[in-house]
This record gives C-alpha cells, sequence and structure tokens, in this order.
C-alpha cells in the first residue's frame, strides 16, 4: 500500500537514529539488487540493501554463473549482454583493488562456450544464427568437428555442426553477489537480512519518502524494486502492479570429476527447437560445464509450474538424457544434487530496468529470466547511468517500465 | 511392478524396528505392502544383522514384499498419492533396476544416524561414530580399534560399549557428556515411562563393572592425537553448558575414539513430501499421520525414543496406513485401532521427550573446535571458513553457506555435518536446513536418463522426440539463456 506520509510528525525510523537517511533503498540482495547497490554506491550514492532473507539465497544460489552472448540473437538484450560481458572482469578487477583479492574472489572463468548440434535439422538454424550473432559483433567461430574434438576432446563424435564462442564466460553467482555487497559496505552502505519490503511511503507531491518494512519505515529518497521473481509482489504493494512471472529451473550436480572432461560450456543447439514449441510446460536446453570443485553441472529446464519447488523426476531425467547425448563419457558419473529456482520474467522476456513513471521515486530491476547473472553488472550500470543522467551504455528504451506488456499485463493480474 | 493410481499397496520405506512393525501391522490389517530398505537385510542399525552370517532372523507375514538393496532417491505427488522412485541393486555395482510404485499411503520410517561433533583431530582414521563402531562390530565382526574410548551423550552409547567389548576391544571409558542422573531419573514423567528402560540401563551398569569401564559424567573427547591415526586422546570435564573446565584435560593412549551425541533423523523423504517438521523430527497425529495426506511416519524419524517404541510407533502407522489405503480383513471388515501399541506409543512418547530434554547437545561444543578443526569434512572445510563466509560474505542462508563455503556439498551432502555447521554458523532452522535435497540418494548419470520403467506410470515411458518443426528463425532471446 502507499501509505501518504505528509504529517509533520516523523515515521517511526528502522534505521540507527545515528546513521543518515540513504539516498536509496534496494529491496532484494540477489545479484541484480547487489549489483545496483554497487553502481549506486560508486556513483557516491548512501545505499542501503535490504533482503527479506539472506543475501543471495535467493535465485541468485540457483544460477549456474553463465555468462554468455551465445545464446542471445540481435536484438536489446544481446545488447545488454555484450555491455556486462565486457563490463564483468572491470568491475570485478576494480573490486580486487578495493577489497583485496579473496575479498573479490568470483571464480571469473572466460572459458568460452560451445554450441553444437547433433542432428541435420539443427544445422542451419544454427549458422544462421551464428551469422546474425556475428552481424550484431559476437565472436562465433563456425569449427569443424576436428576443431571441437580438440576443444573437447570427450564430446559425442555426432556432431553435424559446432559454433565456438571464446567470449562466453563464467562466475559463481554468490561470490559475484557478495563480492558486490561487500563493495556496498566498505562504501558505509549498509545490507540488512531478514527485513522484508512491504510497501513505500509517499510525499505529498507523489513520490517515494520511504520504503516501509517489516522493521519501521526507512525514510528514503527512492526505492529499487530488485525483489526477482517475487519483484511483482512488492510492486503491487507498492501500488505499481507489474507483471513479473517465475519461471522454474532445475539443475543438477555431478561428483566431481578428473580435470578437463568438461572444458567449455557446452550445449546443444536443440533450444532452437524448443523455441519453436514456445509454451511447453517444459523445456530443457541442456548446458554442460565443470565448475571449480570439479563438479559439472547440467542444467537446466524452464517450467511454468508457478512457485511449486516440488521435484519432477521427468524433468531431471530429460536433463540426464540430453547432458548423455552431448558427452556419453559422463554415463557413470554420480549425480549428488539437484536444485532449483525461479527465474523472473516479464511477458515479452525482457528485463525491466528503469525509474516507473507512475511513481516517482520507485525503480525497478528485475525480469532477467535465465541471465541475470550475466546480464547484473550491466544492468547496475544502466540504472545508475539513468540515475545520474549519463549517457547510458545501452539504448534503455526497450527495458524500461511502462511498456504495456509489464504494467498493464501487471494490472490485469493484480 | 505396481499398478497404477489406485494401488491399494502400503509402502514402507526403511525397515529397522519401526519399518518392519509397519509393513506387518499394514499387512495383517489386510493391505498389500512393499518394504523397501537400502540394506541387503532386515533389521535396520538397530538390529544390525551379521552380514556374514546372512540368515534371515526376522519373518513378516504373507503379503509383505521386501525389496533390499534398494534405495528410494526421489518422491514425487502425483494426483492420488505418491510416487516412490527407487534402484535396486548393490549401490557401487552396476546394473541396479529401477522402479517407480504410487501409492496413496506411504510409511517413512527411515531413522536416524548418530550425530558427531567435530572437535580437532576427528578427522584422523580411528575416529568413528558410535553407530558406525557398533555396526562394524555387530554386522561383521570387526572392532575399530584395541583401546577405544566412547564419548558422547545419551543412553545409547551403553549398547555400543557392549558390542565393543564383545569382539574383544578393550573400552577406556564412557564418557558422558550430560549429567544424567541430574536430568531425565529425577524427572518423576520420565522416570515413570521409562521404568522398562531402568531395568535396562542396570544392565549395562553390570557389564561396564564386570569390564571395569570407567563411565565418566560431564566429560568428554576435546582432541584426537596421531599422524596417520588415532594414536592419543585427550578428553576434558565439562560444565553445565559443555564449556571446558580447564585444567581437567587428560591425555590417554587410545587407537580409536567412537562419538556419538545423539542422533539426526533422515529427513529428506519427508522434507521432500513437505511434512511438517519441528525441533528437527517430524511432527505426527496419534495415528503417526504426518502434516501431508497419505504419509505417515514412524520411530526416530518423529523423535529418539528407542526399538521398542519405534516398533509401536510402526504399529500404529500400519494400520493408519492400511486403513487409508483402503485394506480389509478376510471377514471385509476395516482394520480396527491397534489398541496396545496406542497406548504404549502414549507413554513410551513421553519417555522419549525426557530423553531429549536429559541429554541435549549444549552450545558449548562449539568451543572446543579451533580455527583450522575441519566441520564438513568431505570439503575440508574449517571452523575459520565458516566464520568468514560469514564475516565476509553474508553467507546466512543455507544455500549461500554452501556455495561461499562448500561445506555441505561432498559425498555425503551434509549429512554428517549440515546441523553442525548450521548452529556454528546461526543459520536458521538448523535441524532441517541441508535436508532439503530433491535426490534423496546419488545416483548415476545413466540411470537418472532411463525411460520411466515399465508400466509403473501413467504417463507413456517414450523418451520425448527430438523437435521437429525446427525453424531457422534465430530463437527468441529469453529461451537460451543459461
Ligand atoms: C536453474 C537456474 C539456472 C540459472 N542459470 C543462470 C546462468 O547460468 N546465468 C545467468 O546469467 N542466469 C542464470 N539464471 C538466472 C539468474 O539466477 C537470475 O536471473 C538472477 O539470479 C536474478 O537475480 P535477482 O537478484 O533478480 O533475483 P534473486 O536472486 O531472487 O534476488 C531477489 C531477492 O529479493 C528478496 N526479496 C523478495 N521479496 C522481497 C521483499 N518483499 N522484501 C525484501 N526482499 C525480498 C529475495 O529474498 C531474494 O534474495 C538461472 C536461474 C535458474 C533458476
Amino acid at each position: 500500500m502507499v501509505t501518504p506520509t505528509s504529517s509533520p510528525t516523523p515515521a517511526p525510523h528502522a534505521s540507527d537514529r545515528m546513521t543518515p537517511a540513504p539516498d536509496v533503498v534496494v529491496a532484494g540482495a540477489g545479484v541484480i539488487g547487489a549489483a545496483c547497490a554497487e553502481a549506486l554506491s560508486a556513483a557516491g550514492l548512501r545505499v542501503c540493501v535490504l533482503d527479506r532473507g539472506a543475501p543471495a539465497s535467493g535465485t541468485t544460489a540457483s544460477g549456474e554463473g553463465n555468462v554468455l552472448v551465445s545464446d542471445k540473437g540481435p536484438g536489446p538484450e544481446l545488447a545488454l549482454a555484450q555491455a556486462s560481458r565486457r563490463r564483468w572482469p572491470e568491475l570485478l578487477a576494480s573490486l580486487r583493488e578495493e577489497l583485496g583479492p579473496a575479498g573479490a574472489e568470483a571464480e571469473w572463468d572466460a572459458k568460452g562456450g560451445l554450441v553444437v548440434a547433433t542432428t541435420e535439422e539443427a544445422v542451419t538454424p544454427l549458422t544462421a544464427f551464428a551469422a546474425a550473432q556475428r552481424g550484431a559483433g559476437v565472436r562465433a567461430d563456425e569449427i569443424g568437428a576436428d576443431r571441437a574434438a580438440e576443444l573437447e576432446p570427450q564430446l559425442t563424435k555426432g556432431l553435424t555442426a559446432a559454433v565456438h564462442y571464446p567470449e562466453d564466460a563464467q562466475l559463481q553467482p554468490v561470490l559475484a553477489a557478495t563480492t558486490l555487497l561487500a563493495a556496498v559496505r566498505a562504501r558505509g552502505g549498509e545490507v540488512r537480512s531478514g527485513v522484508t519490503a512491504l510497501g513505500v511511503t509517499t510525499h505529498a507531491s507523489g513520490a517515494v519518502s520511504g520504503i516501509r518494512t517489516s522493521g519501521g519505515i526507512i525514510p528514503c529518497g527512492a526505492v529499487v524494486n530488485a525483489c526477482g521473481p517475487w519483484a511483482g509482489h512488492f510492486a503491487a504493494s507498492a501500488g505499481v502492479p507489474l507483471a513479473v512471472l517465475p519461471r522454474r529451473g532445475m539443475v543438477l550436480v555431478t561428483g566431481p570429476l578428473p580435470d578437463g572432461t568438461v572444458r567449455h560450456k557446452v550445449y546443444d543447439a536443440d533450444y532452437v527447437g524448443a523455441v519453436a514449441s514456445g509454451d511447453a510446460d517444459l523445456q530443457t536446453s541442456t548446458v554442460v560445464e565443470s565448475t571449480r570443485a570439479g563438479t559439472v553441472l547440467i542444467g537446466s529446464s524452464r517450467e511454468r509450474v508457478g512457485f511449486d519447488d516440488s521435484v519432477r523426476v521427468d524433468v531431471l531425467r530429460e536433463l540426464a538424457r540430453k547432458a548423455l547425448g552431448l558427452f556419453p563419457v559422463l554415463a557413470q558419473v554420480p549425480v549428488m544434487r539437484a536444485y532449483g529456482g525461479f527465474r523472473a520474467y516479464a511477458p515479452d522476456h525482457l528485463p525491466i530496468i528503469g525509474e516507473d513513471p507512475r511513481l516517482p521515486g520507485m525503480w525497478h530491476a528485475t525480469g532477467h529470466e535465465g541471465a541475470g547473472i550475466g546480464l547484473a553488472a550491466a544492468t547496475g550500470q544502466l540504472l545508475t547511468e539513468l540515475w545520474t543522467g549519463r549517457q547510458p551504455v545501452v539504448d534503455p528504451a526497450p527495458f524500461r517500465v511502462d511498456r504495456p506488456a509489464v504494467t498493464e499485463e501487471g494490472r490485469a493480474a493484480a | 511392478m505396481s499398478g497404477g493410481v489406485g494401488d491399494a499397496r502400503v509402502v514402507v520405506v526403511g525397515a529397522g524396528p519401526a519399518g518392519m512393525a509397519a509393513a506387518r501391522a499394514a499387512a495383517e490389517a489386510g493391505a498389500p505392502v512393499l518394504l523397501i530398505d537400502s540394506g541387503p537385510g532386515l533389521g535396520g542399525q538397530y538390529h544390525r544383522q551379521n552380514a556374514l552370517a546372512r540368515q534371515e532372523r526376522f519373518t513378516l507375514p504373507d503379503g509383505v514384499e521386501h525389496l533390499p538393496d534398494s534405495v528410494v532417491w526421489a518422491l514425487e505427488k502425483v494426483p492420488a498419492g505418491h510416487r516412490v522412485h527407487v534402484r535396486t541393486g548393490p549401490a557401487d555395482g552396476p546394473g541396479r533396476r529401477g522402479r517407480s510404485i504410487d501409492t496413496r499411503a506411504l510409511v517413512l520410517a527411515t531413522g536416524a544416524y548418530d550425530r558427531a561433533l567435530p572437535f580437532p583431530g576427528w578427522d584422523l582414521p580411528g575416529v568413528t561414530t558410535a553407530g558406525a563402531a557398533q555396526a562394524m562390530a555387530k554386522g561383521q565382526g570387526v572392532r575399530v580399534g584395541e583401546r577405544v574410548l566412547l564419548a558422547g551423550t545419551g543412553p545409547f552409547l551403553l549398547p555400543v560399549a557392549e558390542s565393543l567389548t564383545a569382539v574383544g576391544s578393550r573400552v577406556l571409558g564412557v564418557l558422558e557428556a550430560n549429567d544424567p542422573a541430574a536430568g531425565w531419573l529425577t524427572e518423576p514423567a520420565g522416570l515413570l515411562a521409562g521404568r522398562g528402560k531402568t531395568g535396562e540401563l542396570a544392565g549395562y551398569a553390570a557389564l561396564l563393572a564386570r569390564h571395569r569401564i570407567p563411565y565418566r559424567r560431564r566429560s568428554t573427547v576435546i582432541e584426537a592425537h596421531g599422524t596417520d591415526r588415532v594414536e592419543a586422546v585427550t578428553w576434558a570435564r565439562l560444565d553445565r553448558d559443555w564449556h571446558i573446565v580447564p585444567g581437567s584435560e587428560r591425555r590417554i593412549e587410545a587407537d580409536a575414539v567412537c562419538v556419538g551425541f545423539g542422533f539426526t533423523p533422515q529427513l529428506e523423504l519427508a522434507v521432500s513430501a513437505r511434512c511438517a517438521i519441528r525441533d528437527g523430527f517430524v511432527t505426527v497425529n496419534t495415528a503417526q499421520a504426518t502434516s501431508v495426506p497419505g504419509v505417515f511416519a514412524a520411530g526416530e524419524l518423529t523423535g529418539i525414543g528407542g526399538a521398542v517404541l519405534s516398533a509401536d510407533e510402526g504399529t500404529v502407522a500400519g494400520t493408519a496406513a492400511a486403513r487409508t489405503a483402503g485394506a480389509r480383513s478376510a471377514s471385509g471388515a476395516r482394520p480396527g485401532p491397534p489398541v496396545r501399541a496406542l497406548r504404549r506409543v502414549r507413554s513410551g512418547g513421553r519417555f522419549a521427550a525426557a530423553l531429549g530434554r536429559a541429554y541435549p547437545v549444549r552450545p558449548g561444543w562449539q568451543g572446543w573446535l579451533r580455527e583450522d578443526t575441519l566441520v564438513c569434512r568431505c570439503e575440508e572445510v574449517c571452523h575459520g571458513a565458516l566464520r568468514r563466509a560469514v564475516e565476509e560474505r553474508d553467507a546466512l542462508g543455507v544455500r549461500s553457506m554452501k556455495l561461499v563455503s562448500r561445506a555441505g556439498l561432498g559425498p555425503c551432502q551434509g549429512r554428517i555435518c549440515g546441523r553442525n555447521v548450521a548452529e556454528l554458523t546461526g543459520l536458521p532452522e538448523s535441524g532441517v536446513a541441508f535436508a532439503r535435497r530433491p535426490l534423496a540418494a546419488p545416483l548415476r548419470l545413466s540411470e537418472l536418463a532411463e525411460p520411466p520403467p515399465g508400466a509403473a506410470t501413467p504417463e507413456p515411458p517414450a523418451a520425448p522426440a527430438p523437435p521437429t518443426d525446427v525453424t531457422p528463425a534465430p530463437p527468441a532471446p529469453h529461451e537460451e539463456q543459461e
């Protein structure tokens, strides 16, 4: 609810009275909230980040940490992904300076991606897709079977086409998010866990004057809604409904394997087909990749099941089946665990980044679906540029809040 | 292979005292029963059968199909109940068979494993849990060491002392961290309810006396020394909260230490089924029904009270499950309530509660650790690393703690360390924090990839066909992330 607080008596403070009110409160301490908070604090703003649970324990803890350009066709999201791919290593390098190497360790690894087709039908879509990406400035090298086998010796021999994406990278999402939060703290900002955002307070002018939380009202100049798949709930409680929906994903994790078993992020070009069956309840486009700990991650499914987190064996089976198609060598490898999370998506499948024209002082940064880890660095950057009025790194228009798909469908859903 | 959704079969997971009793009661009430256990025989941990002798000491009524060497690796909700996914065969051998069974009445009797608290040197060979030492002794006739010190809390250390003595170990002492004389024996309700137990305890007292095994209250092992294995042990007196009494440390030569600080219930299936859990145990009503319709729980999942109480709970659960499954006796009657077992569960439950109060784990144990003491042995995560994860990385949630520190990500998936990590770092819901395991047991990728077994499930078994309507258009930008 929007609660006007035009009365002269000050609202009860949630924060320590000694600390000055923050310029901005970021609701949600996932990788997106953390990236926004980091960028805003770097711009000199006093930032408070709050999370109803623990920082980086939501969707961010489910992310596989891929920072990809390979999977995006030309368009606004690819532009954001390219900006983010450039930004991440720079950002981590500067945070290493600021926080020290241990404090900024995020297991960044620019290992490159390999997209392969195993059927004749998939060859043309894959190579056409790669050509379009090259037109947009992505390095997408079509390679032969020999070169593919050199890059990835254990990969199935039955390839019909392969494209190498040297720009694809990965990091460890929780380490990345907590590195960003450490920087916020180091600059005098605050990170509070166990505090739920319940709504906002407004000035007589209608602009945001504070955030209502489970710990009381925190007066502030602006609020950033970075509540991930729950961003729609918070937006609605602030009186500005937003269409943000959850899409579940599951990931399998194997036991540790010998070094070099899987070297790149390898995925099948099946996703082209998966898109064709757009509304299916279940889609999987398998990515197989190793982590620094030696385990292999196999992800991930896309299911429309709301916030239901119960296990679905058919989903796990499908992931396993596809991974084996790519890496028959993994047949006897133990799967140690499975986990899942909910990707936040807008009906038009583009992130939502910017100020809400319906409520001055209310900003949103959400809807990154299956790419929020990768897109976080540029998201924080873009939001801060919009805030400070600097030249934005990418065209912000496609991500603006008042797209009909986001606000009107949000109203319909609310 | 089981039938479809309308299957009247009761599925019991766990063939310890609780599960066996549940299977028996359900069968006697007229229900067909499938009894699943990961072990090769019946009896579970308590009645650890001698694997070498391999005689079947337990008999089950007709109508119970026993599925040994079988692990339930996933539990799925289906419209009319639950689907239990099982693999059968030796865990490390090839060719395990897969099977899925739908049931309207599921009894979880997955028991508990004993809890070890970390201390410097606990990762040395020669340090085992009391339960593992007992299993080696009873199951294989093997002794963990020549000179063994037993430490922990609870009356369950005593039968372990007996088993070790029986295979010829010299038990140097039983160190009880609590002071039970000041605990449950003075509690009138507990004393009354535990009357049967006091006799049992007297038997152990005689055993200790006969073998001159010292029994020390408010003491424990605080360090194990050695290079390749345990050579010596330091033990000390503890205060009420288990802080070490300064100056009380004593060193003693020993080649094995067995520790048991109560039990951690094997919760993952109950968590998968979304059963309500309180204080680390599954909550049940008087019929042993959990908060989830069609799911019952018995034995140490619901509280620690020993084998007899577990069996009584199993009887109650099995009878109730048979009713839920729609069983009728030969005469066509619905099974009646198991009055005697119900009564004994009521009084036994009081005993279990008193036991829990008398033998708590006190927070002072956290002070036994040093910065470099391993807490998660699988991933070699030390105490200091956990502290840093909290202080430097805001790892205040289970998932972020796991991913930052790697604690609980190794082969045991937090079964050994989870609770200790949670308590050391102040994670919420410490009892269940690490028990969320959608995959309840590891399995090979090829096993997971297998098409669903036969007619077990209503859905068609065929693997999804590759997409046929491939369009050359580039995928929409949202569909192919990650
Ligand atoms: C299985 C899976 C695999 C994925 N793999 C990748 C990948 O490889 N690469 C990639 O780039 N992306 C991947 N993603 C997507 C990525 O994880 C998300 O896009 C990203 O984590 C979103 O971050 P977030 O900060 O928006 O959301 P979250 O991490 O969910 O953060 C939102 C936070 O808001 C908090 N919150 C919610 N409501 C409130 C409230 N009212 N008050 C206070 N706090 C609140 C929550 O507790 C949560 O911590 C994957 C997602 C899934 C599910």
